[in-house]
């Protein structure tokens, strides 16, 4: 039986010959591409939809153990840096969230064992809106916010 | 095919991983200049990164992470020296992966 | 004595003469800097190579963050590739630049006294192409800037060199920039020098505008608007189209003689190419 991802990789842009380098050397295992992304999280419209898609549940904890790193107004809404550090013990994941983009779930990092409690990225917002991490440890859910002004620039061009 | 630049630098016991990749992480919301037609969601997935074997981090991304994304995150365990692979899947099933030294 | 005195009145009167042909540029650039030494006290002169963030500390943290692996670095590594590839013909660009094109961009432009035009770096990049039979590239984006982004990274560092010779060409295009720089234009009939001489540091809306001082330092740049690199005629005729003037093509000698004018008032600042900007 034909592995179906297989043939979409050889469709893709990417070499064939690169991916199947990449393979044989076992970088690309079935076991990564087949790794469900999760379609409902990062469609959902609201912060609970996504946090119940993608954890099961929205029941949020506040905690002063978590900090994110961003802009007070950011420069340009396409291109926010965004770090989040926390000192929760065995943190499993950390998530980033906008609340009022359009699809609030902007990303979602899974950490193995030996990661420490920090990651960092840059996302897009839509508006104005709280940033919010949700750091999952312990099976709860912690949370902290902070609020980025995006803004309506002048100089375009 | 090279759309992957990390950096993986040992401090202490701490290695800090950087990764650059150039990916246009189009979210299917944007319209085409020119034709006026949307350009279609065309964003990384998935970007995973190991170390001796051990998934140390697994990103799910949407397509709010700003093109050419930049991701930062990490973890203990590591010597100078130490291969670390890191790949990405996309929408559209493409993919790209390295491999890097921790120095 | 008397005849002694009439020569040496006679050479200084030549002698000044042609100080008055250098004065022009070299009085606007002492004034240029002594403006934004008196504008802002506080930014020491090198720092205008970070345009805005010189004098705005809270976008300043953000392109740090930015600078920490910033995305002009994928530019430069397709840059390098396509300038260590030869032509066609089995030549590179190498062979049409001064140093094999390696840490030069800080003399761009010039004026070439010879041909009697200004050489930009761009300009040049394509006249190499086609003295070895290779069609040229686009003028704003794309592969021209990824060349020129590895040039400028090549020349960080070097401080901004360019000179007006004692040439009527050369001066002619150097006020002709100069010109253009001062001149209002468009429906919202504003100067360059509006809002990046007399309101830098002030605000558009919620944007900060940048000194003119070291202005071109951090071209070709990687503007989180285009996302991606663009060419400094290019964000030439951004600028023209925002204050609603018809622009000029990029590479016009419009816009060769505003590089050559700005880059000339960035004398002595470091280059700093490619930057990243919001």
């Amino acid at each position: 039986m034909i592995n179906m991802k297989r043939r979409t990789f050889l469709k893709g842009s990417v070499a064939a010959s690169a991916v199947g380098a990449a393979m044989g050397a076992g970088l690309l295992t079935p076991r990564m591409v087949l790794a469900a992304w999760p379609t409902a999280a990062f469609e959902a419209k609201t912060v609970d939809s996504a946090l119940d898609a993608l954890m099961g549940s929205h029941a949020l904890e506040g905690s002063d153990k978590i900090s994110i790193r961003a802009p007070d107004i950011a420069e340009n809404g396409a291109v926010v840096p965004v770090s989040v550090t926390t000192t929760i013990a065995g943190t499993e994941s950390i998530s980033i969230i906008a609340e009022k983009n359009s699809a609030p779930l902007t990303a979602s990092f899974m950490l193995g064992k030996g990661a420490e409690g920090f990651v960092s990225t840059r996302i897009k917002m839509g508006k104005t809106s709280s940033v919010i991490a949700v750091v999952k440890a312990g099976g709860k859910m912690y949370s902290t916010g902070k609020e980025v002004k995006v803004t309506i620039g002048g100089c375009g061009g | 095919m090279a759309s992957i630049k990390i950096r993986a630098k040992l401090e202490g016991d701490v290695t800090t991983v950087k990764a650059l990749i150039q990916h246009p992480m189009d979210t299917g919301q944007v319209k085409d200049k020119k034709t006026g037609k949307l350009i279609p969601a065309h964003f990384i997935q998935e970007v995973n990164c190991e170390h001796n074997g051990n998934k140390v981090m697994t990103a799910l991304w949407g397509p709010a992470v700003s093109k050419n994304p930049y991701l930062s995150f990490k973890f203990k365990g590591a010597k100078v020296g130490d291969t670390l692979k890191i790949n990405w899947v996309d929408n559209k099933g493409e993919s790209d992966a390295v491999e890097t030294q921790v120095s | 004595m008397k005849k002694l005195l009439t020569i040496i009145a006679t050479l200084g009167m030549v002698s000044a003469a042609s100080v008055a042909v250098q004065a022009g540029p070299q009085q606007d650039l002492a004034e240029f800097r002594a403006y934004f030494k008196d504008r802002f006290p506080d930014v020491p002169f090198n720092d205008y190579i970070n345009g805005v963030y010189a004098v705005d500390q809270a976008s300043r943290e953000q392109w740090e963050s930015i600078e920490e692996f910033p995305p002009y670095e994928l530019n430069i590594d397709k840059g390098k590739k396509l300038f260590t590839t030869p032509f066609k013909n089995g030549k590179t660009y190498a062979s049409c630049f001064p140093n094999n094109g390696i840490g030069i961009k800080q003399n761009y432009p010039y004026y070439d006294t010879k041909a009697g035009k200004l050489v930009t770096l761009e300009g040049a990049i394509n006249a190499c192409r086609e003295a070895n039979g290779e069609e040229p590239l686009g003028w704003e984006k794309g592969a021209i800037a990824d060349i020129s982004a590895y040039m400028a990274y090549t020349s960080r560092g070097n401080k901004i060199a360019i000179k007006v010779p004692a040439d009527e060409g050369a001066l002619a295009a150097y006020e002709r920039g100069k010109q253009h720089f001062y001149a209002k234009r468009g429906q919202l009939n504003m100067s360059c020098a509006d809002c990046h001489q007399y309101n830098a540091g002030n605000r558009v809306r919620a944007d900060i505008l940048s000194p003119a001082l070291g202005h071109p330092t951090h071209f070709p740049v990687y503007r989180s608007k285009w996302g991606g690199l663009g060419t400094i005629h290019r964000r030439y005729g951004g600028c023209n189209k925002q204050v609603r003037a018809k622009p000029y093509k990029p590479q016009s000698a419009e816009y060769a003689s505003l590089e050559y004018f700005e880059t000339y008032m960035s004398n002595g600042l470091e280059s700093n190419g490619p930057g990243a900007r919001k």
